[in-house]
């Protein structure tokens, strides 16, 4: 941690291995778990698998765990602002439909 | 590293020869590129961000067309492809951490079984581009499929054919811009925008989705800009290849590696979140 300690951090191989181990095991967890239907859920129960498994990746094989908070600080940043693109974008879009035509695209299908 | 480390900036030719010169020391050197990649990245996840975002907004609004147009692909070799990624993730690591043990031919290994796997991933990414380009499953106005190939992947034939653009140009489908606005959006226009997910996905819809080619468009562009990832990291691992073939990283000086590595598992996270969104849709 401290600032003279230049010494790299090596990931041992077991650990390197386990963390591919879960990444292949949360793989077929979302396969076999897109075969049930939990409604609204489902997009929900996707992104959290999805989310651990990015965790994963990058807190080990990126070693982020051993790394200088300030460049988490940095990721992290950029998921909270992409979070604001995606929720602003959900929010703000449903105030253009009643100027929308459903299925009226003249561009793409010319009439 | 001691004697080498503590050389200052400006003392003769003391220091590693993979020191710049306006570094204190290596450590310094270190921190400083891997604050440059992490700012790099969270570029690339704010660049990707605009089309999660578009992807976003689409399926929010219309997810019946997310729900009969993902059938065209086949999860199976999406999941093949995840299972490639992560494989090429554990390589990559592995070959970091040779690297850093200062394991030449280890090291060279294991770049080379991660460019086998990056070829893998483009290689069954080939198969399934080529399929959708025959079948004319593509973005915008290119979109123009058999109905036929559509029923064969268990897409209704109403919604199979209403996608077509042949019969979009129909007369009688096609509403005017006059009689199409007052109707339907202001009396439940909200309601659809929010309730419209679990309400009615499975009997043959009153108004199919027509516009399927709009998940191809996303289709094309998201996982088109991710094997464009593919490529660009497909060379610089050559690159540190090279290099580590003519033996220029040691347990001193592996920072090449660990950058193309956090890159690499960059293309590999961005695609984990693409496997669910396109190709598992219930």
């Amino acid at each position: 941690m401290s600032k003279h300690d230049a010494s790299p951090h090596v990931v041992p191989v077991k650990m390197l291995l386990a963390v591919w181990g879960a990444l292949v095991v949360l793989t077929v967890v979302t396969v076999t778990v897109a075969q049930f239907d939990f409604g609204e859920l489902n997009i929900i129960v996707a992104m959290a698998i999805a989310a651990v498994k990015g965790s994963l990746v990058v807190l080990y094989f990126m070693h982020m765990r051993w790394e200088r908070p300030f460049n988490a600080i940095v990721f992290i940043a950029s998921l909270v602002f992409l979070a604001l693109l995606i929720g602003f974008t959900l929010l703000d879009s449903t105030m253009y439909q009643p100027q929308m035509i459903p299925h009226y695209a003249p561009a793409i299908h010319p009439q | 590293m001691s004697e080498a480390a503590r050389a200052p900036g400006g003392g003769g030719h003391e220091h590693p020869g993979h020191l710049a010169h306006h570094f204190d020391d290596p450590a310094q050197q270190v921190e400083a590129g891997k604050l440059g990649m992490w700012l790099f990245l969270a570029q690339e996840v704010l660049f990707f961000g605009g089309l999660f975002a578009a992807y976003a907004y689409f399926r929010a609004h219309d997810p019946e067309m997310f729900h009969y147009a993902h059938k065209v692909l086949s999860w199976k070799l999406g999941a093949f492809n995840t299972l490639v990624l992560i494989c090429s993730s554990l390589t990559m690591a592995w070959g970091v951490r040779m690297a850093q043990l200062g394991k030449r031919r280890g090291l060279i290994w294991m770049l080379i079984l991660t460019l086998i796997f990056a070829g893998v991933f483009l290689g069954v990414k080939y198969v399934e581009y080529k399929e959708k380009f025959e079948h004319q499953l593509l973005w915008g106005r290119n979109y123009d499929p058999d109905p036929h190939v559509l029923e064969e992947h268990g897409i209704p034939e109403d919604v199979a054919i209403a996608s077509l653009p042949s019969k979009t140009a129909a007369p009688a489908e096609t509403p005017s811009v006059e009689a199409a606005v007052p109707p339907p959006p202001a009396a439940d226009g909200e309601s659809t925008a929010h309730g419209g997910a679990g309400t009615a996905p499975d009997e043959g819809p009153a108004h199919p989705p027509e516009n399927l080619h709009i998940f191809f468009g996303i289709y094309f562009a998201l996982t088109g800009l991710h094997g464009l990832h593919v490529i660009a990291g497909m060379g610089v691992i050559g690159w540190i290849l090279k290099r580590a073939v003519r033996g220029d990283f040691g347990p001193e000086y592996f920072t090449p590696v660990d950058m193309v590595g956090l890159y690499w598992h960059l293309v590999d996270l961005i695609w984990i979140f693409l496997f669910p969104l396109l190709y598992l849709i219930s």
